[in-house]
């Protein structure tokens, strides 16, 4: 396939919005020239369409059409909303990393009461210090994808974070990106580094404040666990029902390390959670699990990339979609498993919940092994509530909408109670509670 | 006075009919048993009572509490007091037990316009309940039935019963996939919750379940229909006798 040849609509829009951010992006020099090739990178394809495999089921190109524009750097009155937003989803106790429409707010975040053994500076800041000469490196992913290379392109500013050598945080970092925009685009880009031995929680919230809508989201977060550390991440999208989040994540896990991943997708138009892991280091465990709780003619992709590039490593990747009226979920799962990662157990199961005739559930599993003692395997199931269990419950009392909601709260929770925290998964089974009510 | 009266009650199950006419009246207070050979009709009475989907009523009317029942959703006619213990019932994972219990009875106050039970309360009254039934407080954590024996499944719908109190108890084949001590357990339960207030319809295809749960009135059902009503003789007539000549009658 030359895709050099297909007619890029988008081209214009994009490469005029990369043209007029150029004096909003931190990094003159190297970072300047590494910004452009990434451009060029995204430029070969455009937004992705149906033609590249990966992009398969969710072809931006027909969905979201156009690159906006960036979104202008936060003034007060966007603050302002950011921070009422920011109110509704905060979490006692947590430090909060607020990026509001892709630029860290400091005076919204909790960067002077970090807890011992963490530090964050900006993506901004790095990007500046010409003396550095890694710096670059902080646009530069091992994987190639065209959101990717445009969130390198235009990524604004992301937090830094390092967690120490074993730190044990108590409490989790908080990352919240608040869109207040409306028709412009946001590309920020985090680094999340955990140390050895260290033990952290990352939550990360995306939400739009009053006014937000039609936005383009591309977040990418890059993250390191090092060996016998343990991340949890949990993701809750909540964009505003017309916007479009396309989220990036690249992981590096080291060895016997513990990486527990969990994504709730509820609000968007169209959303996408690409995530790319590196099993790096021997006898590591991943935990991958995932929501799409979707109605209206919502789209929401999980992408998931497992590569388990040495002996001993355990990946679990479980998803549910809860699909109504005229929603699209995707799902896709691809394990790859190199020829020296012998003792690998991979495993994936994804399961379908259509509450209308017209909701759609793709699913697309991958497994590509190269090691002959191996143990990997895949399910998918699609189907309506089971009209037995429904009975059971009505029988007993619950009208109709009630006893569905139990039932859909059960299937999702079976994704759901791999968040090990009581307190934010409960959250979780809240925000899973807020959607279901708005049923109607 | 008739709690529940069904009349020339016709039922269809995908284009054929099942019931055909069936006349029965239960009285308030009593245990009426319905005996029948399998596949008679049986286990399609008490799901359309219950307001099954899936069953098509052709003709006839059932009146409860002197109101028209097939006008009813399932779960209207659970907070009104049908309750139906199932032959089999489900298993629901992910459901808890407690939470489940808690949600539907207090979906039944809510409709019938009570207040609903504050946590204590209904925590007590479980333990009260369960203890009886000597059902043990970390099945009660567990998904609703999943991993529970036949027996334990029973004594769940029996413990059901109790909590919610309905004026109408429906047990289809409470003795299937029982043994004695598992029958025992559950009849007892039963038992204490025959009331004046309370009418039961014991369903099933053996005489043994009725030395546990006596009857007041026994019906034998066969083809769809009741062919024949009596006192709770008639049951042991029927284990010496058999339902050969029913069938021949129906
Ligand atoms: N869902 C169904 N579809 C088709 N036939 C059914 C269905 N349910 C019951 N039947 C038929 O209806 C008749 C009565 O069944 P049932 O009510 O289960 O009898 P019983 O409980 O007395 O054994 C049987 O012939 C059975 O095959
Ligand atoms: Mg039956």
């Amino acid at each position: 396939m030359n895709v050099a040849l297909v007619k890029n609509d988008s081209g214009p829009a994009a490469s005029s919005a990369f043209a007029a951010a150029q004096g909003r992006l931190p990094g003159a020099g190297k970072v300047a020239e590494i910004r452009r090739e990434a451009f060029a990178a995204f430029e070969r394809t455009g937004l992705p369409h149906r033609r590249i495999e990966e992009w398969k089921y969710t072809d931006l190109r027909a969905l979201v059409r156009e690159v906006l524009p960036l979104a202008g750097a936060p003034e007060a009155a966007a603050l302002a909303k950011a921070k009422a937003a920011i109110a509704s989803v905060a979490i006692e106790g947590a430090a909060k990393l607020v990026l509001v429409d892709g630029v860290v707010a400091t005076d919204l975040s909790d960067l002077a009461a970090l807890p011992a053994g963490v530090t964050v500076r900006t993506l901004r800041a790095v990007l500046d210090e010409q003396s550095n000469e890694a710096r670059g490196d902080l646009l530069l992913t091992k994987a190639s994808d065209p959101m990717l290379s445009l969130n390198a392109a235009l990524a604004t500013d992301g937090v830094v974070v390092t967690v120490a050598d074993g730190a044990q945080l108590s409490a989790p970092l908080h990352l919240i990106h608040v869109a207040t925009a409306a028709k412009a685009a946001r590309y920020s880009r985090s680094h999340v580094k955990v140390g050895q031995g260290a033990r952290a929680t990352l939550v990360e919230t995306s939400v739009a404040a009053d006014g937000a809508a039609a936005y383009q989201a591309n977040d990418t977060a890059v993250i390191w666990v090092g060996d016998g550390a343990q991340l949890s991440h949990i993701r809750l999208m909540r964009d505003a029902a017309d916007a479009v989040n396309i989220s990036s994540e690249l992981f590096t896990v080291g060895a016997k390390s513990k990486l527990s991943l969990f994504n709730m997708t509820s609000g968007g138009a169209v959303s996408r959670l690409q995530a790319f892991f590196t099993l790096a280091g021997e006898a590591s465990e991943l935990i991958v699990n995932g929501v799409n709780l979707l109605r209206d003619k919502q789209h929401g992709d999980m992408t998931l990339v497992v590569d388990h590039a040495v002996p001993g490593c355990t990946s679990r990747e479980n998803f549910r979609a809860v699909l109504d009226d005229r929603a699209h979920s995707v799902f896709q799962g691809r394990i790859i498993v190199r020829q020296d990662a012998q003792q690998t157990d991979g495993k994936m199961m994804t399961r379908a919940l259509l509450l209308s005739d017209e909701a759609e559930a793709d699913s697309k599993p991958e497994l590509e092994i190269f090691a002959d003692d191996v143990s990997c395997g895949h399910g998918a199931t699609a189907g309506a509530l089971d009209d037995s269990l429904l009975f059971y419950l009505r029988a007993r009392g619950l009208p109709e909408k009630q006893a569905q909601a139990l039932l859909i709260q059960a299937f999702v929770g079976e994704a759901i109670e791999a968040i090990e925290d009581d307190g934010l998964r409960e959250r979780v089974i809240a925000a899973a509670q807020d959607w279901l009510e708005a049923r109607a | 006075m008739a709690l529940l009266e069904i009349k020339n009650l016709q039922v269809r199950v995908e284009e054929r009919e099942i019931l055909h006419g069936l006349t029965l009246t239960i009285d308030a207070g009593k245990v009426h048993a319905i005996m029948g050979p399998n596949g008679s009709g049986k286990s399609t009475l008490s799901h359309v009572i219950a307001g099954k989907p899936g069953y098509e009523v052709t003709g006839g009317e059932i009146l409860f509490k002197g109101e028209d029942l097939l006008a009813m959703a399932p779960d209207e006619r659970a907070a009104k007091g049908v309750f139906l213990a199932f032959q089999y019932p489900v298993e629901i994972p992910g459901v808890a037990t407690m939470t489940f219990l808690r949600t539907a009875l207090n979906a039944q106050r809510k409709a019938r316009g009570e207040e609903e039970y504050s946590t204590p309360d209904f925590l007590k009254k479980v333990r009260e309940i369960s203890k009886q039934l000597s059902i043990p407080q970390d099945m009660l954590k567990r998904g609703v039935n999943v991993g529970f024996s036949g027996g334990e499944k029973k004594r769940n719908e029996v413990l059901q019963m109790a909590l919610f109190q309905p004026s109408l108890c429906i047990l289809d084949e409470m003795d299937s996939g029982l043994d004695i001590d598992a029958l025992r357990i559950a009849a007892d339960g039963v038992n204490a919750l025959r009331s004046p207030e309370r009418s039961m319809i014991v369903i099933t295809h053996y005489q043994r379940l009725l030395n546990y749960i006596v009857p007041d009135v026994v019906h034998v059902m066969s083809k769809g229909r009741v062919v024949k009503s009596g006192g709770k003789e008639l049951a042991l007539e029927l284990e010496a006798s058999g339902y050969a000549q029913f069938e021949d009658a129906a």
